[in-house]
């Protein structure tokens, strides 16, 4: 055992530590605030959709109302029901907040700008992705209220079954890139974006995304007209503002995400003159703007699926699609010679 | 080293006392919850070994599919919890028996267990830093046992035929939409255009 020293506990500990928090602060809070902005975003887009004015009372062009509706539910008080299940109410918002924020430790904003570039980062955004049913089934099941519980089984039915066929569109950008590591999975799509080659996958990937953040068309879980608010419906105050902003974490994740899949990431469009000027993180931050700007467009125009069609879009024509494209991809890798080598 | 340790101790303890708590919370709704945590943290030691690939899919396979599952069953079974109390004395001696039988065999084969000295060399040498693990994996996989794994997945790929052929019944009367037929039909196997005077009716 060696001595112990207080320059060896800061340098080799504590020092890192803090580093590594304030790196982590520097994506949580901008996060934070993207996530409040985008529900002043979705807004605005949406009542432009329906020719309405939207929030414009609290700031300019009311960009500080998503704050105002932060600060009224964090001064309103807490219920937790009589019949709840008092732990596991509490435990629920807090799991899906987290897991919608520990998911950005992967994501690169840039060439070489990423927090932890482990060489699984696909896998891990996709296992992150895939717990976030554990917080809705469980704040549904804790509430023991009916409304509640039938939200979140059919949440719990629906993300597992979009899940495969998001799987699957994984596996086959996996076989163009050769390499599970995200940062490897944009240089890639240097000289063409995976999403013309792979523009179907990109198409059933997106909508898969809608389906596993419970967006329109398919945010049966919280069908007002049926289920009232579904599994948020006993939660108030922090409680409901930690899920609410778990969801809206989650849907910037999965634009990220495709970005990262099938838009290039970082990268221009072509690797030429004025577009390489731009920085990385500005091109970036561009692409998820636009596919956020999707979900908004898509919640604006679609009415609401029925369950059992939502059902068989995802195993009857996303799974048998996506199958295929994994079988298409491999064997066009495997005749014209593609196969990405071991590196 | 000393993080690293403390990772090991803390996962460890986490899921000894979760699986702990599997087997004796009284809701069984806690004890799917706790059964998560336990893959949870089993899924943090495979990293500290340097075992990514597998601990992702820990998570990916038995987090984020199986126990959904298993809690998705477990939340919509109708238990009493009385009534499940009651027979506990009664079986009680059944579960011992086969819990001490078990305990048996497993030290039986633990203490027969000796590393072939080819093994030795390995664990003395880990994966070097540049290896991807699901790389080596896959080269393994694919080459050496590539007829175990595919044998594995057809036992997999019957269990599931067999499942679903054991739960598939066709019951009468239930209308369900066919898409197809919808999409196919025509203007005029649909609507008829009448002429009704006035006063008569159809």
């Amino acid at each position: 055992m060696a001595e112990f020293s207080w320059t060896l506990l800061w340098f080799d500990y504590l020092w890192p530590l803090i580093i590594l928090l304030l790196l982590v602060l520097a994506i949580v809070v901008p996060l934070l605030v993207a996530v409040a902005m985008f529900t002043w975003f979705e807004r605005k887009v949406m009542a432009a959709m329906h020719l309405r004015m939207g929030p414009n009372v609290v700031g300019p062009f009311g960009l500080l109302q998503a704050f105002a509706d932060g600060l009224k539910l964090f001064v309103k008080e807490t219920i937790v029901p009589s019949g709840a299940n008092k732990v596991v109410f509490i435990i629920a918002p807090m799991i899906t907040f987290t897991l919608a924020l520990v998911a950005w430790a992967v994501i690169p904003f840039d060439e070489g700008v990423v927090l932890s570039n482990i060489n699984v980062g696909v896998l891990y955004l996709f296992a992150v992705s895939s717990l976030g049913v554990y917080g809705i089934v469980m704040s549904g099941w804790a509430s023991n209220s009916r409304y509640a519980f039938l939200g979140a089984m059919r949440s719990a039915a629906q993300m597992v079954s979009y899940e495969v066929s998001i799987g699957f569109i994984l596996v086959t950008v996996l076989l163009i890139v050769g390499s599970l590591n995200l940062s490897d999975i944009v240089e890639a799509q240097r000289n063409v974006w995976f999403v013309i080659p792979l523009f179907p996958m990109a198409v059933i990937f997106f909508i898969s995304a809608l389906a596993e953040t419970n967006r329109h068309p398919f945010d049966l879980p919280e069908a007002e007209a049926e289920l009232v608010a579904g599994y948020q419906v006993e939660y108030s105050s922090m409680t409901f503002a930690l899920l609410f902003l778990g969801e809206n974490a989650n849907i910037i994740l999965m634009s990220a995400m495709t970005a990262v899949l099938f838009l290039g990431g970082w990268l221009p469009p072509i690797d030429i003159a004025p577009f390489n000027w731009i920085p990385g993180w500005i091109w970036f931050f561009g692409k998820i703007l636009i596919l956020l700007y999707f979900f908004v467009w898509v919640r604006a125009t679609f009415p609401r699926y029925r369950y059992d069609q939502l059902m068989r879009l995802g195993w009857k024509v996303f799974l048998p699609l996506s199958l295929f494209g994994v079988a298409l991809t491999a064997g066009v890798l495997v005749a014209f010679d593609l196969v990405p080598q071991a590196g | 080293m000393i993080v690293q340790a403390f990772c090991f101790y803390l996962f460890a303890f986490i899921t000894i006392a979760s699986g702990v708590m599997v087997i004796s919370a009284r809701n069984p709704v806690h004890s799917v919850l706790f059964l998560i945590l336990a893959f949870f943290n089993s899924a943090g030691l495979f990293v500290l070994l340097g075992a990514e690939f597998l601990a992702m899919i820990l998570v990916i396979v038995y987090v984020g599919a199986v126990a959904v599952l298993f809690l998705f069953v477990v939340m919509m079974l109708d238990i009493n919890f009385v009534e499940l109390r009651e027979g506990f004395l009664q079986y009680m001696p059944l579960g011992a028996t086969i819990g001490i039988i078990l305990l048996i065999e497993l030290l039986a084969v633990l203490g027969a267990w000796s590393l072939s000295p080819a093994g030795d060399t390995i664990s003395a040498a880990p994966i070097a830093a540049d290896q991807e693990n699901t790389r080596l994996l896959g080269g393994v996989l694919y080459t050496r046992y590539i007829y175990l794994f595919q044998a594995a997945g057809m036992i997999l790929l019957v269990a599931m035929i067999g499942a679903i052929v054991l739960t598939h019944r066709v019951r009468e009367g239930v209308r369900k939409q066919k898409i197809a037929d919808q999409v196919h039909r025509r203007r005029d196997e649909a609507v008829a255009l009448v002429k009704v005077k006035s006063g008569q009716g159809l």
